[in-house]
């Protein structure tokens, strides 16, 4: 676990480095994220212990997002100021991106409700 | 909250206050009460954990006066994992290779597609309503996962918590309205249902498809990911393109 724990640190930092590094506006872990992905298809697959320690990590998922939900408090004035705004571009936008996403797919892989 | 507690008491509070203990605890002994509470309530949209974890300690927060940055001494034990398990998303996007690379083309263009319409729609709307530039940035990448969101609303000037929040409205949201609409456009084929649901609506859509079928669950985790990366690139570019 920790030398899964390592690696998936190594593959941040480097993404973090090469982020900061160019100024690319992808986020540090998200390239991260394609580095490891590389370094499974060079390596053919994860081991026993990175595959058992990110499935540990991906199951409390919902966890790791609530301290940053919590900062909540500090925007509750411009949630108030901007309601009208988020209440009508957030239930929008999420049904096109669903009905685009969605229509396009079905339409594209070409048949139906086999898979 | 001060003057309700004798003067002892307010030292151990005070002490807390400035110590990790408490916040991590307390983020802790939340998230076990609402895995709870949505055990019992049957895995409803509205029992969410995330999103009573979140009431409840903001609830807590508010009600006892405490500064979110006390609170975050503690939790950002919690939230620093975000980064290694983003990273991590790379070895269920590894299992899903073969599925990927058959329907390569149809997965890239579907992908994209919602990806800008979602992003490009929320924001333009967001600006015509008259929410200011920082609303309207935290907006864009609403649609992906906390951390990968967090990041791009943190890199182009937006506020990452108002990020936090409305990536949780949406997820909430979409995971409530995926089934109609779906069935409203007549999208039948289980690979495109996941795959919508994931790009629009994240992990909390993809773990509502999961239960109602595993192609449509592996299609969803592989459009968290994925959309996470191609989103860390539309946002810049539409926030250039419409000058956000």
């Amino acid at each position: 676990m920790v030398r899964a724990m390592t690696v998936l640190l190594l593959c941040q930092l480097a993404g973090t480095v090469i982020q900061q590094g160019t100024g690319w506006p992808i986020p540090g872990p998200v390239m991260g994220l394609v580095l490891l992905l590389a370094i499974l298809i060079r390596m053919g697959g994860p081991s026993a212990d990175l595959h058992g320690t990110a499935q540990g990590l991906l199951k409390y998922l919902g966890l790791l997002f609530v301290p940053a939900g919590v900062g909540v408090v500090t925007e509750l004035p411009a949630l108030r100021e901007n309601a009208l705004a988020i209440c009508i571009a957030i239930p929008v936008s999420t049904f096109l991106g669903l009905a685009v996403t969605g229509v396009l797919m079905q339409w594209l892989v070409g048949r139906r409700g086999d898979a | 909250m001060h003057s309700l507690l004798p003067l002892p008491l307010f030292h151990v509070w005070a002490y807390l206050q400035t110590q990790p203990l408490l916040g991590l605890t307390a983020t802790l002994c939340a998230w076990e009460l609402s895995t709870l509470i949505d055990r019992a309530a049957g895995h409803k949209p509205a029992s969410n954990p995330i999103l009573l974890s979140i009431i409840m300690l903001a609830a807590l927060l508010l009600l006892t006066g405490t500064p979110y940055r006390a609170y975050f001494t503690g939790a950002q034990y919690v939230h620093f994992l975000l980064g290694p398990a983003t990273v991590a998303l790379a070895v269920p996007m590894y299992a899903n290779l073969p599925a990927i690379k058959r329907n390569f083309f149809a997965i890239a263009v579907s992908l994209c597609a919602g990806s800008i319409t979602a992003a490009a729609s929320a924001m333009l709307i967001a600006r015509a309503l008259g929410a200011p530039k920082l609303v309207v940035i935290s907006l864009g990448p609403k649609s992906v996962t906390t951390p990968i969101a967090m990041g791009i609303s943190q890199d182009l000037g937006g506020s990452p918590s108002l990020t936090a929040v409305f990536v949780l409205i949406t997820g909430m949201f979409g995971t409530l309205i995926c089934t109609g609409v779906f069935r409203l456009t007549r999208v039948k084929d289980w690979r495109a249902q996941g795959l919508a649901a994931g790009t629009a609506a994240h992990g909390m859509a993809t773990s509502h498809m999961l239960m109602l079928n595993q192609t449509a669950g592996a299609f969803g985790g592989l459009a968290i990911g994925l959309n996470g990366v191609v989103t860390s690139f539309v946002v810049p570019l539409l926030v250039q393109i419409f000058g956000f």
